[in-house]
């Protein structure tokens, strides 16, 4: 379904294309040998070149550069053998060099393509135009003095990857599924944490918008957007902005705007009016980035199994379906506890993967995945490992328990983190299956229910789940259903 | 090609930052337009398939070990500065 | 006992060697010296507790057996080199007060070698000047007069050239961006060497035009040269454009055998009005080189007149970027206005703290790289620069070495040519070529002019062949014989 802006005489669309700003793992910084730790004292993960004294000079860190090519390679994009470092020139507090390094006419990265997931079965491809590398600023605090502004370097020259998308997305929906997926493929190839309130992933959305057929409009672009919620209600509220002005008969200036999540507004950010003269030019304290294919190669080894492929393994080796596939690859974490689970499956009931796949995945998005919600937990927080849920699974396999004791079972593991076979020890909760004694409990339900044993043999056969309850109320649940049920029919039917 | 008026100096100057006072923008306008004028002989050089110079000498970029060596020096960080508070260097308010 | 200033560098080692004289001895001969100095305001700064404390460090190594050729020997440091705790501010006013946290990678050979700090000299401001009358600190006088008329010691390293002409510092340290080393050299009568890019370290010297800055030295002979080069050369992890190559043994080279040379003369070198002077100085060296059994070779370097025009497009350019820095938010000197904002701070700063010069060249190098012009100049210029390099390659096809005037003139007097910036620029027409190039080059004093003041010439080399250039040079040192000193007027003024 396409997404429509209506206004008051026309039908608009929307035209979004993001830079992301994604922060590199690494230990030390893009140009300097300072620390990127987050969170410490001010100004002490800063080296001389960082405060740009004079006469200090950067180096690059190689883990930066390969980082930079796995990104390119996890996004299919073409790697760039040779790339220059460029200066792009600007005066700002926490900037201390007076210019970024970064990369203007010769990135490390060129085009590539992402591919979204946007439910049944659909997909959409987004381009990506281009990934670079660049050091981040400083960090400026407006809110400490009355008269001054602080600044505290520690980011000064952390390494970032920003990946610029081709305008290729029409809704704030595909944006946001843009940044879910970028997110999840920089965490499945460890290249950036991903986490979006430390900032080590942020975005400027680009937003135009236009009738339907006309060119591209001019385009806002809307500064360091830090959720994927607020990245869908930006375009929102500044596609909206955009058509009420063209409806107006205005036009739309290209600006740099802020978004204001608690007035539900964008805003111009203070006019500079030649800022964007920045000057760029190759900086000669830097040389240009050499490297050969077996470099190249020896990244794309390095490599994962990336969220597509493994989704669509899921689905064809495994057996699950497409939405469960989904969700289970859509997070680096969950996809790994899952095969975790699954493997622990495996050994302990030494079942094909296939045979099992759909049941774990089941418990896993079903009830853990629940439990966890409502724990407000994340996966990593889990007090369920995968060889825990397993040996709750193989209890259920191998009919130690039924499928209604495991919920159970689960709850208090949730709760303690015991094992399953200890909780089921300790509670007593092990199926009944000897068919002895389940027979005997039938025996004497037949006996005191006759007037419902005649309905039955009238044709109302409907009634045996009313003997199914009654026997696994007398065992306290623990019957095994499969046996109560071959044992019950025949003696019903007389 | 050249010709830079008092609105262009004004213009770079405000990119470079510097204050030029308005009766200084004249004459700095001849000047540069005096050294830009020279420089311009640049023109007559046929630079059709010449890539431009990227380094003076055949030196390949070295890459640093991902290693943490430096930052801890706060006191030489601030060392030198004109007003820091609190382990920040400190600037006149910046209002966004 | 004789005037210990008076001794070059290697007799000094020598003596220093025998046990004849002491590091304390010549450092207390020059410390007086560089009291008498005063009137030539060479010295910015004197550190003679330093120079007393190095010079006792100096002799407990001789007498240890593990002295070098620097050890003991008292020098001066051009203000552009980071001196840990000193006065470091390129004679500027932004620099106002700095005091650096580390020391450049040059000065720290040099006090590991043992040499002996004298104190800080006297340069154009950030090294953009040919006569030394740019300094925040005032203009830097020749030791060499017209008559009873000062002349200017040219320019940038006015001070470094000074002090080692003036026998108040037996080497120096300088830089070298367009001919900062050797056209003040041939101001002066003084050896100065200019080493391939890449050869010295550019950790911890402030920076003019990145590309371009290249750090060398001023002695008064050839073998001096070749000893402290040694000392302050060799490759630096910290500076990226730092050349991974060992550092020959320079003084070796001076074997003063140049039969079979190839001697390169380019045609394109005979300046439209150039001084007569000038002309047969250079005949004469050619002469000279001749009967030590070198070849002459005719050789045209086509495009050596446009290479002043694109050295003031690449070097402002560069310049206005590395100056950037100064702002006043980390360091040096801060102007606020009254109540000003951030930008006012800026815009205050910058415009007390840069002189005229710079201001200039920071505008001209903004607008040549500002949106629009960025091609037609800045492009422009560094394919010519290619264009440049490549008739260097061609020549050195051919020959071993270059020889040519190293200035278009005799040292003039102060005020001759500041109001005219362009005239200023052309004392720089033979050394800028080699300096795009990045090649080595050496002013050897060669002769006097009709008033008696030194002229030079220079030789160039092929990159990382500094040691032909110091072999050449050393055989046209002897060749010329012995040169008149300046007259020491300044001490009898005293
Ligand atoms: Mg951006
Ligand atoms: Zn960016």
């Amino acid at each position: 379904m396409t997404y429509v802006i209506q206004g008051a005489k026309d039908d608009f669309e929307v035209v979004i294309g993001l830079e992301i700003h994604a922060q590199i793992t690494s230990n030390a910084k893009l140009f300097s040998g300072a620390s990127t730790e987050f969170g410490a004292e001010p100004n002490t993960q800063v080296s001389l070149v960082d405060a740009a004294m004079p006469g200090m000079l950067p180096t690059i860190n190689a883990e930066c550069i390969r980082q930079g090519v796995r990104t390119g390679l996890a996004m299919g994009a073409q790697i760039n053998k040779f790339s220059v470092f460029d200066r792009k020139n600007y005066f700002y507090a926490d900037l201390p060099q007076g210019y970024q390094i970064s990369q203007f006419t010769h990135p490390i990265v060129g085009e590539g393509v992402v591919k979204l997931d946007m439910g049944d079965g659909k997909t959409k491809d987004v381009g990506i135009e281009r990934i670079h590398l660049e050091q981040d600023a400083g960090k400026s605090m407006h809110d400490q003095h009355p008269q001054m502004t602080y600044v505290d370097l520690n980011r000064s020259g952390v390494a970032l990857m920003e990946i610029v998308s081709k305008p290729d997305m029409t809704s704030p929906e595909e944006a946001g599924a843009y940044v879910t997926k970028i997110r999840s493929i920089l965490r499945y190839i460890g290249s950036c944490d991903g986490n979006m309130e430390q900032g080590s992933m942020r975005a400027d959305v680009n937003v135009s918008v236009r009738r339907a057929g006309e060119p591209l409009g001019t385009r806002c672009e809307l500064k360091n957007i830090n959720s994927v919620r607020f990245v869908r209600q930006s375009i929102e509220i500044e596609a909206r902005r955009q058509v009420d002005i063209l409806e107006e008969g205005g036009s739309i200036d290209q600006e740099t705007r802020l978004f204001d999540p608690v007035k539900g507004e964008t805003r111009s950010m203070r006019s500079k009016e030649e800022a964007h003269d920045y000057r760029y030019f190759p900086d000669p304290d830097l040389l240009p980035v050499e490297f050969d294919d077996a470099f190249v190669e020896a990244a794309r080894a390095s490599l994962p199994e990336l969220p597509d492929v493994k989704k669509a393994r899921l689905v064809e080796a495994l057996g699950l379906n497409d939405y469960t596939a989904s969700v289970l690859v859509a997070e680096k974490e969950q996809a790994d506890f899952f095969e975790a689970l699954l493997d622990a499956v495996v050994t302990a009931t030494k079942k094909e993967a296939a045979d099992v796949a759909s049941k774990a995945a089941n418990w896993l998005t079903g009830d853990l995945f629940g439990a966890l919600n409502k724990a407000g937990k994340t996966i990593g927080e889990s007090p369920v490992s995968a060889v825990q849920g397993a040996g709750l699974l193989s209890l259920i396999e191998d009919g130690t328990i039924s499928g209604r004791i495991a919920k159970d079972v689960f709850e208090i593991m949730f709760e303690t983190g015991k094992d399953a076979d200890v909780i089921v020890e300790e509670k007593g909760l092990k199926q009944v299956s000897d068919t002895g004694e389940i027979e005997a409990i039938i025996d004497e339900i037949i006996a005191v229910n006759q007037g419902q044993v005649e309905q039955y043999r009238a044709g109302k056969t409907k009634l045996i789940g009313f003997f199914v309850g009654q026997v696994m109320k007398a065992t306290g649940g623990k019957a095994n259903p499969g046996v109560v049920n071959q044992l019950l029919k025949p003696k019903l039917d007389g | 090609m050249s010709n830079i008026d008092t609105k262009t100096v004004a213009k770079i100057a405000r990119l470079s930052r510097i204050k030029v006072a308005d009766d200084k923008l004249e004459p700095l306008a001849g000047e540069l337009n005096n050294i830009l004028g020279w420089v311009e002989q640049l023109e007559e050089v046929n630079t059709d398939n010449v890539e431009p110079m990227s380094s003076v000498v055949d030196v390949k970029l070295r890459w640093r070990a991902d290693q943490v060596t430096d930052g801890n020096k706060q006191e030489s960080v601030l060392k030198n500065a004109p007003n820091s508070e609190y382990g920040f260097f400190a600037v006149p308010k910046v209002i966004e | 006992m004789t005037d210990l200033t008076k001794l070059k560098i290697a007799e000094a080692r020598d003596l220093l060697a025998k046990g004849d004289i002491t590091a304390r001895e010549l450092t207390e001969a020059h410390i007086s010296a560089v009291d008498g100095f005063d009137d030539l305001n060479a010295f910015i700064v004197k550190t003679p507790e330093t120079a007393l404390e190095q010079a006792d460090a100096a002799d407990a190594r001789i007498q240890a057996g593990e002295a070098k050729g620097m050890t003991g020997i008292p020098v001066g440091i051009k203000d552009l080199f980071a001196t840990k705790g000193v006065h470091t501010q390129a004679c500027s006013h932004i620099l106002d007060g700095f005091k650096p946290e580390y020391e450049s990678t040059v000065t720290q050979n040099l006090w590991d070698d043992g040499a002996v700090m004298l104190g800080k000299l006297n340069m154009d401001e950030f090294a953009m000047g040919s006569s030394n009358e740019n300094s925040y600190y005032g203009p830097v006088k020749n030791p060499w007069r017209r008559g009873t008329t000062d002349t200017v010691p040219g320019g940038s390293s006015g001070g470094s050239v000074a002090s080692v002409a003036g026998f108040a510092a037996m080497g120096a340290t300088a830089s070298d961006t367009g001919g900062s080393i050797r056209q003040p050299a041939s101001f002066t009568g003084t050896f100065g060497f200019k080493p391939t890019y890449g050869r010295c370290s550019r950790y911890g010297m402030v920076a003019f035009a990145s590309s371009l800055d290249q750090a060398g030295t001023v002695t008064r002979s050839v073998r001096d040269g070749a000893i402290m080069l040694e000392s302050i050369a060799g490759f630096d992890a910290k500076d990226s454009t730092s050349a991974d190559l060992a550092v020959p043994n320079f003084e070796a080279a001076l074997t003063g055998d140049i039969r079979g040379m190839k001697i390169g003369i380019p045609k394109e070198y005979h300046l439209e009005g150039m001084p007569a002077e000038i002309e047969a100085l250079w005949e004469k060296g050619k002469n000279l080189l001749k009967d030590a059994g070198a070849e002459i070779i005719d050789i045209s370097l086509p495009h050596t007149k446009y290479a002043l025009p694109t050295y003031y497009i690449v070097a402002p350019a560069e310049a206005s970027s590395n100056l950037a820095r100064y702002d006043g938010v980390r360091y040096g000197l801060r102007e606020t206005g009254n109540n000003g904002s951030l930008d006012d701070m800026y815009y205050n700063t910058r415009a007390a703290g840069f002189g005229d010069e710079v201001k200039r060249r920071i505008l001209i190098g903004t607008y040549v790289l500002s949106a629009g012009y960025y091609d037609a100049y800045y492009l422009k210029a560094q394919k010519v620069r290619q264009l440049i390099s490549n008739d260097f390659k061609a020549a050195f096809e051919k020959v071993d070495v270059i020889l040519t005037p190293t200035a278009p003139s005799a040292a003039f007097a102060p005020g001759e040519k500041s109001d005219d910036p362009l005239a200023m620029y052309l004392n720089d027409v033979f050394t800028v070529p080699a300096s795009l190039a990045g090649l080595p080059g050496a002013n050897v004093p060669a002769g006097v002019d009709k008033n008696g003041l030194p002229l030079g010439l220079q030789i160039l080399g092929k990159a990382w062949d500094e040691e032909t250039v110091f072999k050449v040079s050393g055989v046209l040192e002897d060749a010329v014989g012995s040169l008149a000193e300046p007259e020491l007027w300044w001490r009898s003024a005293k």
